[in-house]
């Protein structure tokens, strides 16, 4: 029951003018969702979570840090997806995806760098250090620029976006391979203390707000990637009626 | 299989008759070598540090840069189009291509590796890891370019857009090599860090022609 639903959804969300009247149903509500979770989670992390024992208050990065970056991890796994469901089964809204995904996921990498060295003066003392994760992430933001870079040069927009959907899926493996290879040449970053299931060692004054802010700046990147795919749906079903009717009407 | 062997000899031949396909990334990779001795010190001990790095690297980007034209000329020719459309699955010419340019791009860096170890101060008892890590590294290095050149082939600014595509991807393949280098100066055991290297050559080079074979199929819009 649950799969035949979940499966007519991806069937209807599959065509562009339904998505395009889905995004448009779904945008106005998610929207003051997204950024009145964000602000929350963040205002509370930055202004109230206790500070910490060891870090005093430079911690509280943590709660931009965390967020970004598996912000841009998801982002990356969803390109892949959208890339496989883009090569194998030639549909048109994963093409759309590729290209609504990749900006505000390389973005999100390059914050996560940021906040990071800066959190790493501070408690390491230096802003920059080879560790396995601050090295997987860059090189996570050379391969989301990778597949921008391939999406803009190739000018036929179907093809653009299955060669990068081709390169997101490598990228997918690669992203694995990476994590592995780097760890085995050294590791300084503190390992993972947030864990979904089972005992976290972070303080649940602090994990409440960092939670609330990962979950904030998803819905973001949802909104994100909503907005960008409309207007490309648009752009790319510009000749088709329904979109000359929106035209006409306005956006009504 | 007689595809295939058609395919490969028809590839030897092809590079064979243009020699400065085949002898450009090795003088290439000499001179890149070269550069780092005079660039930093010529000091016997700081250039045994840096050689397992400057090595791999040199060969990486010598593997890279013979990638750029791999399906240019194909292109233009109209080659890749009856490949595309021969009776035989795409990835069968594909492997017999990358396994010439290996042959001919690949192995020479592989053959010359030991004299440049030395020339950068490597002791000579891993001279033969040099060559080993090379021997399993840069076929996987030609399997991985492969796939940026097959998704840019149609593009006339390879080059850059060539290293930006496949640059990260090189990077398990740098780390492993280089480091089991480092892992022999230092007297460490090596079979374990070669053995990823040969499983890293192992998994692209039996999905890797898949993925090209697909990115040549995209390139030319069917």
């Amino acid at each position: 029951m649950v799969w035949q639903t979940l499966k007519r959804w991806y069937h209807m969300l599959g065509s562009p003018r339904y998505f395009h009247t889905f995004s448009s149903r779904v945008l106005p509500w998610l929207t003051p969702i997204a950024l009145i979770t964000l602000l929350t989670g963040l205002v509370w992390g930055l202004a109230f979570a206790p500070s910490d024992y060891q870090q005093g208050n430079s911690y509280r990065i943590i709660f931009i840090h965390v967020p970004a970056s598996s912000g841009a991890l998801m982002g990356y796994m969803a390109l892949g997806v959208s890339g496989l469901v883009a090569v194998v089964w030639r549909m048109k809204m994963a093409e759309v995806m590729l290209k609504a995904i990749a900006p505000f996921g390389a973005a999100l990498a390059a914050i996560s760098l940021i906040t990071g060295s800066l959190w790493g003066k501070p408690t390491w003392g230096t802003y920059w250090q080879w560790d396995a994760r601050m090295t997987s992430m860059l090189i996570l933001l050379f391969m989301y620029v990778g597949v921008i870079a391939l999406q803009n040069v190739i000018r036929e927009p179907r093809q653009a976006a299955r060669a990068a959907g081709l390169l997101a899926i490598v990228g997918v493996i690669n992203v694995v391979i990476v994590k592995y290879s780097v760890e085995w040449v050294q590791t300084l970053h503190q390992g993972s203390t947030l864990k979904l299931f089972g005992e976290s060692t972070i303080n649940p004054a602090m994990k409440y707000p960092l939670l609330i802010s990962m979950l904030g700046l998803w819905l973001l990147y949802a909104v994100n990637v909503l907005i960008r795919a409309r207007s490309e749906v648009e752009w790319r079903e510009r000749r088709s009626k329904w979109v000359q009717t929106l035209i006409r009407t306005g956006g009504k | 299989m007689t595809a295939f062997r058609a395919a490969l000899s028809r590839e030897l031949l092809v590079l064979w008759r243009s020699p400065a396909e085949i002898i450009n990334p090795l003088f290439f990779f000499v001179m890149v070598i070269s550069l780092f001795p005079l660039a930093i010190s010529p000091k016997p001990e700081l250039l045994a540090l840096i050689a397992p790095g400057v090595l791999w690297v040199a060969a990486l980007l010598a593997v890279m840069l013979s990638l750029d034209g791999l399906f240019r000329r194909d292109q233009e020719s109209g080659v890749l189009e009856q490949l595309l459309t021969s009776p035989v699955m795409t990835v069968v010419p594909v492997t017999a291509k990358l396994l010439a340019h290996w042959l001919l791009t690949g192995l020479p860096l592989v053959l010359v590796s030991p004299v440049l170890a030395h020339m950068l101060q490597l002791p000579d008892r891993v001279l033969g890891v040099v060559m080993l890590s090379l021997l399993l590294g840069t076929p996987a290095l030609t399997v991985i370019g492969a796939i940026g050149s097959a998704l840019t082939v149609g593009l006339n600014r390879g080059g850059i857009l060539l290293a930006v595509l496949v640059l990260p991807l090189y990077i398990p393949v740098l780390i492993f090599g280089a480091g089991v280098i480092r892992t022999a100066v230092e007297g460490g055991p090596v079979p374990g860090v070669l053995a990823i290297l040969g499983a890293l050559l192992a998994l692209t080079a039996s999905l890797g022609p898949l993925a090209v074979a697909a990115g040549l199929k995209i390139s030319s819009g069917n």
